[in-house]
């Protein structure tokens, strides 16, 4: 049976917005998205919210919901108090393009600055073999859906644009764990480029990027501690340093 | 000029945070138990007394290397002097450094912190007060790198801390086989903080993360699987630990101030 919803959602652009009340019905059952949708179908013709699957895996939705960063198609509304008011607003940590669209392009610059794999030379097109146990972890990280909920939520960006320059983000850190991790890739110094080109050393591992995945993906436990214990490796710990220089030795380089 | 969330181009929203839960309720448990916790540690480590009463020695107050120590509570020996510069100085000054260090660049309690004390951020997407943040990028912060010495170093108190708790199955005239509540209390202190040891995420880089390869290393794998499966539980034991160790120390003080009874199980 539909009942009244109350929602605040905020209407602008990049020169100037505010929250904007409205009353809508909603169904049992029904996720954000679902409201946000008749709200345009029934009385903001022009609100602009961008979305795709529906499903929680194409990540199109992400939006901050009670400002706390989510994807509308997998929050659900009664997860909220009935007579409560919903406030929804676009992601906070980039650029509004107009209403609930954010510009995520920060993100897409940033992926293109991550070394890709560098398959090793003596391996010829079809001759890889890997064992299920070597590739599990970076299977792990294979799961992000690019929604970018962590890049919102995290402090390093969200608090500070001077830091866009030089922080890569969560999202970048599972990739370059991903990579560092895969049992074939040879690049060199990804550990090092990390630290000073990707901005790993400004993380401070509050696992709010853990907090918010939808995916659940375990980014602070399972790609950045072990990436930053990498960089202690070759960074600051003089004895492994000392160790790799007298016998190489596995995963240091 | 303005940044973060209020910057030129993001969405026009004067509230620091739209979240309608109590987000600052976690951070501010998490200052009232580390702050409570830090005041009785100093209280504890400047009071030198109360920590030894055969066969129980305050985890504070061990090893007990310094020629103050009480006699019977420096089972290592006495090689260090306790005075310096002409000021009486604890030997639990000496020791909490390293347990001290080994909490405070733990990559669990770096968030707790963080968070509650230095409010970078209070809690997630709540805007911070800091107009700059460079993160662990350079000095004083830089050392949290240095994690893996004090863990090592943890681990030699975790000996340490065992040979106490076993030291504590013998009666007070030094015959084995005995047990008390304060055995207890001292085999549950060193017990939780092995897990907090074992489950810490140097330890699990150290046993396998590092490597590229398991397959090529199936007992390291096997011994990582095992860690991760402790990793979870990693916050937990840290506060258990914690606490363990504050009530061990807690516990001994009160015996060896006379105000408690250390009651023989048998």
């Amino acid at each position: 049976m539909a009942r009244k919803l109350k929602l605040r959602i905020w209407r602008g652009d990049a020169t100037d917005g505010a929250l904007k009340s409205v009353e809508v019905d909603v169904n049992e059952g029904e996720v954000v998205l679902d409201v946000i949708h008749r709200v345009q179908a029934t009385q903001m013709g022009d609100l602009a919210v961008r979305w795709n699957c529906k499903a929680g895996k194409c990540g199109s939705c992400s939006m901050e919901i009670n400002g706390k960063p989510r994807l509308a198609c997998m929050t659900q509304v009664s997860s909220f108090p009935e007579d409560s008011e919903i406030t929804i607003t676009p992601l906070r940590a980039f650029p509004v393009i107009k209403d609930l669209v954010a510009d995520v392009s920060f993100n897409y610059r940033k992926a293109m600055e991550i070394p890709s794999y560098e398959h090793p030379k003596d391996l010829a097109p079809g001759a890889a073999r890997m064992q299920q146990v070597d590739v599990e972890r970076s299977q792990e990280f294979r799961k992000c859906i690019e929604c970018f909920l962590c890049q919102d939520v995290c402090h390093v960006v969200r608090d500070h644009e001077e830091n866009k320059k030089s922080f890569a983000g969560p999202r970048f850190f599972i990739r370059i764990a991903e990579l560092d991790m895969h049992p074939l890739d040879i690049l060199k110094n990804r550990k090092q480029k990390a630290q000073e080109e990707h901005g790993l050393g400004m993380c401070n591992i509050t696992k709010c990027c853990t907090e918010v995945c939808p995916e659940h993906i375990r980014i602070t436990d399972n790609a950045i501690i072990p990436m930053k214990e990498r960089v202690v490796d070759v960074k600051y710990d003089p004895v492994r340093w000392l160790g790799s220089k007298i016998r190489k030795r596995e995963g240091i380089v | 000029m303005a940044t973060g969330v209020f910057s030129e181009l993001r969405a026009k929203i004067k509230e620091r945070t739209l979240r309608t839960d109590k987000w600052w309720l976690q951070p501010l448990i998490t200052f009232a138990v580390l702050f409570s916790f830090i005041i009785y540690a100093t209280f504890r480590a400047s009071e030198n007394k109360y920590y030894y009463l055969e066969p129980l020695v305050s985890p504070f107050y061990s090893p007990c290397l310094s020629t103050a120590c009480v006699e019977g509570s420096s089972p290592l020996g006495q090689p260090f002097n306790n005075e310096y510069f002409g000021i009486g100085i604890s030997p639990a000054l000496f020791i909490l450094i390293f347990p001290l260090g080994f909490r405070m660049t733990c990559y669990y309690y770096r968030k707790s912190y963080y968070r509650a004390f230095w409010m970078s951020p209070p809690a997630c997407a709540v805007a911070e007060p800091h107009a700059k943040y460079t993160g662990e990028t350079r000095a004083p912060l830089i050392l949290q790198n240095g994690h893996r010495w004090f863990f090592y170093a943890g681990l030699v108190f975790n000996v340490l801390l065992t040979y106490d708790a076993i030291i504590a199955f013998r009666n007070e005239e030094k015959e084995w086989g005995h047990m008390s509540i304060g055995t207890l209390v001292l085999v549950f202190s060193a017990a939780m903080l092995w897990m907090y040891s074992l489950s810490c995420h140097t330890c699990r880089h150290t046993i396998g993360g590092r490597l590229k390869h398991f397959s090529k290393h199936p007992v390291r794998y096997k011994a990582w699987t095992f860690i991760s499966a402790l990793n979870h539980k990693h916050p937990t034991y840290a506060w258990i630990s914690l606490f363990g160790v504050a009530f061990a120390d807690i516990y001994v003080r009160q015996v060896a101030s006379g105000a408690w009874t250390n009651f023989y199980l048998f």
